[in-house]
Parts: C-alpha cells; structure tokens; sequence
C-alpha cells in the first residue's frame, strides 16, 4: 500500500502531470517521425535540426518575439534549405547540415551573450524543463502531435514510397519534392514544441532510439510505425516516473529509459533482428 | 498503320553543365514494342532514361508522352534498399498512392496475389524482400510496376548485377510479357545475355549510333562506333554472339567458334 503511495506520490503535484502529458506525447510524436528519421538515413538532420532551431529559439527571445513564431520560422527555413542544398548537390547531405545548423546554433549562443539572459536561457533549451511546462506546452504538443498523426495517416502511402524508393515515386508521378519538404517541416515543428520539454541536446536521441528499438521487432514498415510512438511513449512515462523518485534529470532519465529498452530488446532479441537494425547504416 | 507512338524524343538534348551526356537523340517508343539501350558505361543509357521519365530535363529538344500513357517503372536491383523493412504486399500496395488509408482493401490484395502468381511469386505476399531470391527480388519489382498498370514497362540495367539463373530468369519474364502485350524498354550492358534477345535495340554513344534489329546493330562497325574499341562478332543459332576479348588472332576466333558450334556458348 506504502509503495503504491508512494509511486503515485508525484500525481499529486499539478506541474508532474502536466509534464507527465508533454513528455508522453512528446515522445509518441517523436516516435511516428523518428520511423523516417531513422529509415532516411536522417538521425544527423534530426540532431542537426534541434541545435538550428535553439538559434531561433535565441533570437526570438532577443527581439521580445513570441517563441514558437520566431523559433518555429527559423527551423522551417533551416530544415527545407538543408533539404534544398543537399537534393542540390550543392554541398554533400553532411556538410550541408553541419554547417546550416551549428552556424544558427553559434549564432544562437552569441545573440544570447549579447542581449540575453546567455546561462539561464541557454540551459533550459539545451536540457528541456519538463517540470516547467505550461498549458500552452501542452497545447502546442497536441496540436502538432495531432496534425503530424493525421498528415501521417493520410499521406501513409506517399510518405513510404517516397522514403522507400524515391526515384521511382518521382517517376510515378508523385511530388517527392513536396514530400520531403512535409517531412521537414513536420520534424521541424516537432522539434520546435518539445525542445522546451526534453531540450535539443536530447530530442535526436528520441527520435532515433525508439525507431531503431521497433525496427529490431519488425519486418513491416506499418508495423514499425505503429511500436515506434508506443516505445517513445513508454520510454517518456517510465523516465519521467523515476527522475521523480530518483532526483535526476527528467530529460535524461528519459532518454537512459529508451537506450536501456533499446539495449534490452538487442539482448533479448535473435541474430536476425540485430542484424536489422545493423543494416541502419546511418545511426 | 503502325502503331502508336507511347513515349518519344525528338532532338534531344541533355547537358549537366559543360557536360554532354546526350546530343539531338530521337527514338520513338510504338505500343507493344520491346526496345533495349545499350552502350558503355558514360554512353548516356541512364541520362535518357531519365529524360524519357521525366526525372531529367531536356537542355534542348523534346520529350513527349502520349496522354494518358503511365509508365511503370523498374529500378537497378543495386539501388534497392534490401534492408527496409517492407513485405512483398507492401511494395506493391505503395503505388496506389490515390487510396488516403495506410491498410489494404481486400481488392488490393486479391489484385496483387493475381499479379504475384503471374509473376511466379504465388505465396510470398508476407515475405520480406531480403527473403527472396535474386530473380525473386527482380520480379517483385516487376510485379509493383505491373501492379500500378502501366502502359510501358522501364527497366533499368535488369540484369545488372544478378547471376545466370536468375538473368535467364529474367529474359523469359520479360518475353512473357512482351508476348502478352506490354510495351517494354530498357537499358543493359549484357549485349549476349539480354540485348540480343531483344527484337530491337538502340545502340548509343551520347548520340544514337544505330537503331534496329540485333542483327542490323549488333555488327563490328556499329559495335565499334559504340563502344570505342574492336569488337568481334560470331553467329550461333541464328543469333549475333559479341566477344569482348582481344581475339586479335584468327586462331583465337576460330577456337571461339568452335567453342560456340559444340553448344559451350561465348567464351569468357
């Protein structure tokens, strides 16, 4: 009886269940786009995108604008001008995001010295602060979580096709494109509304663990689909419960949460499946 | 009258910067033809490819695609990603795009184990594709092509990396199709394996150097405007056999025909 008290000791403060629910649905989020993150070859992009939108997040700060409009402008521009300049062939994939990204987020940094508050503002979107999160968080998690649920349902075919063989949807007649800007702009946004809850420094690492966990349960990609938010989910639940118990960082309790399932599943699971996701060359 | 023109280029030309990889190229594409590219690595098979499909653009000249005409694409086994994980249902469901619901009707599915099974993939709907065989993981692309009822059949390189088995396997796959109606066109290096089986092939070399009959194309003058270098020419069975070694002495050639007529096949 003690221990179930003392379990759901946290519930009785109001700011854990509201970060209970960010985190949640942050994970699921990151889960549904970690499945492309992971299957394109993109875990850089994701880690790349998250320190390109800390810049913004900077700037906005500077200039008294609201954080999701100046934060969220300045990803969307970063990640289809990384998608636009590698599909180019401008500059190689890598090079491109390297120096797309960690330019905004050096200049995040210095906008910071200069004007701002650099220590306080620069720790809380680094590392997240899911004990802090507002209504208005939780709100903007849903509503994005909601619309990339739906983009992803509707556009299931599109988006497999154009991640699977994108030459020949290209030929097929769909606007691979298009497409690949969605998908930009969906991590984009995503990144956006969680990097308040588990910070940049963090969110690549949940976009990639759980998607990697399900591709070593699964040979089917709508199968994957669907175990990727579930395991970014629980990871999320499970870490956010015992940072509580523990003291540690919920962040990074959660993110530990993930790579112990992810380890766990490599253990547990054959020779095939370690094989599967092996073949993840770009993680 | 002949038949349709499906797929045609006239003039064409294709430049990646300086780089000419196509000059005032012409080759018209008739409903129920089976067309094969062949040419050196650099002779511009890809580039025209591209520019036929609409993933290149025309620098100069056109490109034109008669209305209403879907082409239903194959790509290099190569340039497959064998590690995604997808089933054999799945690649070919991915190409009806205009259903919005990720799940597959039943329709789709009774449609897909029919093209399957003409395929001679009856039962392998649930398999990953890793799971297949190479003349298996050739044919299922086929079959996603097939699946999303084109009017022409493109493949690039379909032999390009696969064993004899499964290029034989391939070639009769294509002639079954051919032979059932469907207009095919593809590009290949494998001039004994594939392209002399073809009723007509266009020979290239950043322009078209011959178009025609194996016959009429696969002879040593228009091999060596081709290809650059000598190449001999043998007949077996009715067939041009092109040998790509040195057989600079006569007694070379003839050891290599006597190779041919005791049923050994080209030399290798």
């Amino acid at each position: 009886m003690t221990v179930a008290l003392d379990i759901l000791a946290p519930y009785d403060f109001a700011f854990f269940q509201r970060g209970m629910v960010a985190a949640t649905l942050a994970g699921a989020l990151c889960g549904v786009l970690g499945v492309f993150v992971v299957l394109r070859g993109m875990s850089y992009i994701g880690h790349g995108l998250s320190h390109a939108v800390f810049g913004g997040a900077a700037a906005s700060a500077v200039m008294s604008i609201n954080f999701f409009v100046g934060a969220g402008i300045w990803g969307i521009v970063s990640g289809v001008l990384i998608g636009r300049i590698a599909r180019q062939k401008i500059l190689g994939a890598d090079a491109a995001i390297g120096i797309v990204t960690t330019a905004s987020f050096a200049g995040g940094i210095a906008l910071l010295n200069r004007y701002g508050q650099a220590r306080k503002s620069i720790e809380a979107v680094l590392f997240g602060s899911v004990l802090g999160v507002s209504w208005v968080d939780i709100i903007a998690i849903t509503s994005v979580a909601v619309a990339v649920f739906v983009v992803v349902l509707l556009a299931y075919r599109k988006l497999l096709y154009a991640t699977f063989d994108p030459q020949v949807a290209a030929v097929s007649g769909e606007r691979v494109a298009f497409i690949e800007v969605m998908l930009m702009v969906m991590l984009s946004v995503t990144i956006l509304v969680t990097m308040r809850v588990i910070g940049t420094l963090l969110i690549s690492a949940l976009l990639v663990i759980p998607a990697a966990t399900a591709r070593m349960i699964t040979n089917s990609f709508a199968r994957m689909l669907m175990l990727s938010p579930v395991f970014g989910a629980v990871s999320c639940l499970v870490g956010m419960n015992l940072s509580y118990h523990l003291d540690t960082s919920a962040g990074a309790t959660i993110i530990l949460v993930s790579a112990a399932g992810f380890t766990a599943t490599y253990l547990l699971a054959g020779r095939r499946a370690r094989q599967r996701v092996a073949s993840l060359h770009h993680i | 009258m002949s038949p349709e023109v499906l797929l045609r280029c006239d003039a064409l030309t294709v430049a990646y910067g300086a780089n000419i990889a196509l000059e005032n190229v012409t080759v018209h594409i008739r409903r129920g033809e089976f067309v094969g590219i062949v040419g050196p690595s650099g002779s511009g098979k890809t580039s025209l490819l591209r520019a036929l499909t609409g993933t290149v653009r025309a620098t100069r000249g056109s490109v034109e695609l008669a209305s209403g005409v879907r082409l239903g694409y194959v790509p290099q086994v190569e340039s497959v990603d064998w590690n995604f994980p997808i089933t054999v249902r799945e690649v070919l469901a991915m190409t009806r795009t205009r259903r919005r619901w990720p799940t597959i009707t039943d329709d789709e599915r009774a449609e897909a184990a029919a093209v399957l099974a003409d395929l001679g993939l009856a039962g392998l709907e649930d398999r990953h594709i890793r799971e297949l065989s190479g003349g298996q993981q050739q044919r299922v692309f086929v079959a996603r092509a097939m699946f999303a009822r084109p009017d022409v059949l493109v493949l690039d390189e379909p032999t390009s990396g696969v064993d004899v088995r499964t290029r034989h396997e391939i070639l009769h796959l294509l002639r079954d199709l051919h032979s059932k109606g469907s207009t095919i066109l593809l590009t290949t290096h494998d001039l004994n394996g594939l392209a002399s089986h073809l009723p007509r092939l266009v020979c290239l070399n950043r322009e078209v150097v011959a178009d025609g009959s194996p016959r009429e194309t696969l002879i040593p003058e228009v091999l060596e405007r081709t290809y650059g270098a000598p190449l001999h020419v043998l007949e077996h069975g009715g067939m041009p056999i092109v040998l790509d070694h040195d057989y600079e002495s006569s007694e070379s050639l003839r050891d290599a025909e006597r190779s041919l007529s005791q049923g050994r096949g080209a030399p290798s």
